[in-house]
């Protein structure tokens, strides 16, 4: 760090500059590639950008972001959870058929669940386990509770949780509110207050954390924590849009999350990361993989690819933006 | 006692002792019956879990994120290629594992073009690429209801006196795998970038040339698993590699290669994979749901890989 630090004083205003310009340009590369993706389909169906369409495309937004910013916790901790997706499913189960017959059993199960999350923190942190294959063994976990839950698809939602998801607010549909209100409080939660510096720095600089007497179990069991609280509101709002559940409604979920994280600018190790980046990499996914691509000639095999492909040209952009800044 | 105690420090022998003791267990629950069948089965299913699992366990050894995610994708698309280029007949067996190899090999190659010329962590390389190789199998895989051919399903099956012929054969190739970890230059190589790259830049080892080989290597390995598959389970589809992404993690896990990269160990792949299979087994012969079944799995992966911890960091 103090080298880079020497290094940049070093250099002349105008090299500065030119540095100053190119972090921008990566700061704003998430919502970049989403104007593109939105300019791609107003050029190929004006239509599509209205109240009507916006709120047709964005359907899954929410709980894409929301498995997002889960995700994006954990990875924030150097950590990876390769579970969000079954879990997400369980939750769904639970919400479908518990949360609704019996809502005091069903919200314990659901607290229940943030607790195991945090219990796979501290186990981790303890064993020094690596998280890929501790969250990988948690997949079939949940999968298993998922299918116990709710052995065939079915069940329904709340009627609270459908009337909230299905509101429409004037001018603005509700997925993009929705969406803007969760980066908002995420980033100023972890972006803006002491503490979440504290747990950003848990992933920049463990030792260093240490050394100034942090407690590293502590961090690592919030960030889970964190994790399992949003997992659980991604399960819910789900529900809240389909109505019913299935165990595997939440399997696409994991890699959707991971790719969401790294597309808003996030980075696997060091505690780079941003929520409102996270946001935008969900949305810019979530369009990607709507049902609207097929209004737009693009044949529902390739939908898959087209995830992929942005993929692979946004961070095709981040390197050649990256070399600028060296 | 010498030769138990030096047999206990071996991480691989804990793999074969938890698949003796689960098949145990059954046959303890059956009273004796069908043990000799148990093991055939375990034998013939665990092959595939192998092949795959040697590729995805180089990969990982060569340190920290190094994943190869596209390995299902990868084996759907190879068992569909297969199975067209066969198409049923006999005389296509040798061209068609070719075309499977090769498709493979490309999936590999391009793995490490994303990930060298994006410089991305390979998990991201590896989960677009899969993305976009699972596009072209469902556009390519289309209504493909194309048997194997018959001489390629007899192979994939065939047994002398219970023992699977692949499995053998399987044998034999992970021999070589362990030979070429240990003894040859490529596998001294990967274990020096897994332990520390810059070191191993450092001494001479050509870093991106052995990482172009092993995810090509893995590749290639995803391919030949693909047509395999397609000849025991006699046809291809698009779903049929999906459970091999988590097998192939776990059992390099469970078969004591370290997660962290420099430190693989080829039986333990062998002793997992018969350990998961013989498991799955012994659940589906207690008569347990399927939600049972997941759910004492993933509690079982989670405890082996607690009760065997991490390894303490280096720092």
């Amino acid at each position: 760090m103090t080298a880079a630090s020497l290094d940049t004083t070093a250099r002349s205003s105008a090299e500065r500059g030119a540095l100053a310009r190119a972090r921008l340009l990566r700061g704003l590369l998430p919502a970049l590639s989403l104007a593109l993706v939105l300019a791609a389909i107003a050029w190929l169906n004006p239509r599509a950008i209205s109240y009507f369409g916006f709120s047709l495309m964005l359907n899954l937004a929410i709980p894409i972001a929301l498995a997002t910013i889960a995700q994006m916790f954990v990875i924030s901790g150097n950590e990876l959870d390769l579970s969000i997706g079954t879990f997400v499913g369980f939750v769904g189960c639970v919400t479908a058929t518990w949360l609704k017959d019996a809502p005091l059993i069903g919200v314990a199960i659901l607290l229940g669940s943030i607790g195991v999350y945090a219990l796979l923190g501290a186990l981790i942190h303890l064993r020094n386990l690596p998280s890929i294959v501790v969250t990988l063994g948690m997949s079939f976990v949940w999968q298993g509770l998922a299918i116990l839950v709710l052995p065939k698809p079915g069940g329904k939602a709340p009627d609270w949780l459908l009337a909230i998801m299905s509101f429409k607010p004037p001018l603005i549909p509700f997925p993009i509110i929705a969406a803007l209100l969760i980066g908002l409080v995420v980033h100023f939660g972890l972006m803006r207050t002491s503490y979440g510096v504290i747990l950003r720095g848990s992933g920049g600089n463990p030792a260093a954390l240490k050394r100034a007497g942090w407690s590293l179990l502590k961090t690592k069991i919030v960030l889970f924590a964190l994790a399992g609280l949003f997992g659980v509101l991604s399960g819910m709002a789900l529900i809240g849009i389909t109505t019913s559940a299935d165990a595997n409604i939440g399997n696409g979920y994991t890699l959707l999350s991971i790719a969401g994280v790294i597309l808003g600018g996030g980075e696997f190790v060091g505690g780079r990361v941003s929520p409102i980046g996270a946001v935008i990499g969900a949305l810019t996914l979530a369009l990607a993989a709507s049902p609207l691509l097929t209004f737009m000639h693009i044949p529902p095999d390739w939908q898959v690819a087209a995830n992929g492909a942005i993929l692979i040209i946004v961070l095709a952009a981040r390197v050649l933006i990256s070399r600028k800044e060296r | 006692m010498i030769l138990v105690r030096s047999l206990a420090g071996k991480p691989w022998v804990w793999s074969f002792l938890g698949a003796l003791v689960v098949w145990l267990a059954t046959i303890a629950f059956t009273g004796g019956y069908g043990a000799g069948g148990m093991v055939t089965a375990a034998l013939s299913l665990a092959v595939f879990t192998v092949i795959v699992g040697v590729g995805q366990m180089f990969v990982i050894t060569l340190g920290p994120g190094n994943v190869d995610l596209s390995l299902p994708a990868n084996i759907g698309l190879a068992s569909a290629v297969a199975m067209k280029v066969m198409a049923g007949s006999d005389s296509m067996i040798v061209v068609g594992l070719l075309a499977a190899l090769a498709c493979g090999a490309a999936i590999g190659a391009v793995n490490y073009l994303l990930i060298w010329a994006l410089r991305i962590p390979p998990i991201i390389a590896t989960l677009s690429a899969s993305f976009i190789i699972q596009s072209i199998d469902i556009s390519y895989g289309r209504g493909l209801q194309i048997k194997p051919p018959p001489g390629f399903a007899d192979f994939t099956n065939w047994q002398i006196l219970g023992i699977p012929v692949l499995a053998v054969l399987t044998v034999l190739f992970t021999i070589g795998a362990a030979i070429a970890l240990q003894r040859m230059i490529y596998g001294r190589s990967v274990l020096a970038i897994g332990q520390n790259i810059r070191a191993a830049w450092l001494a001479g080892v050509n870093v991106g040339r052995i990482r172009f080989l092993t995810y090509t290597l893995s590749g290639t390995l995803g391919g030949i698993d693909g047509a395999l598959l397609a000849g025991y389970f006699r046809g291809a589809n698009v779903d049929i590699g999906n459970e091999y992404l988590l097998a192939s993690i776990a059992v390099v896990v469970i078969g004591g290669t370290s997660v962290a990269g420099g430190k693989a160990n080829v039986p333990g792949v062998w002793g997992a994979a018969l350990f998961l299979v013989l498991l799955l087994t012994m659940l589906n012969t207690f008569g347990v749901s399927a939600g049972v079944r997941l759910l004492l799995t993933g509690l079982i992966i989670v405890g082996v890989i607690t009760a065997a911890g991490g390894e303490k960091a280096v720092r």
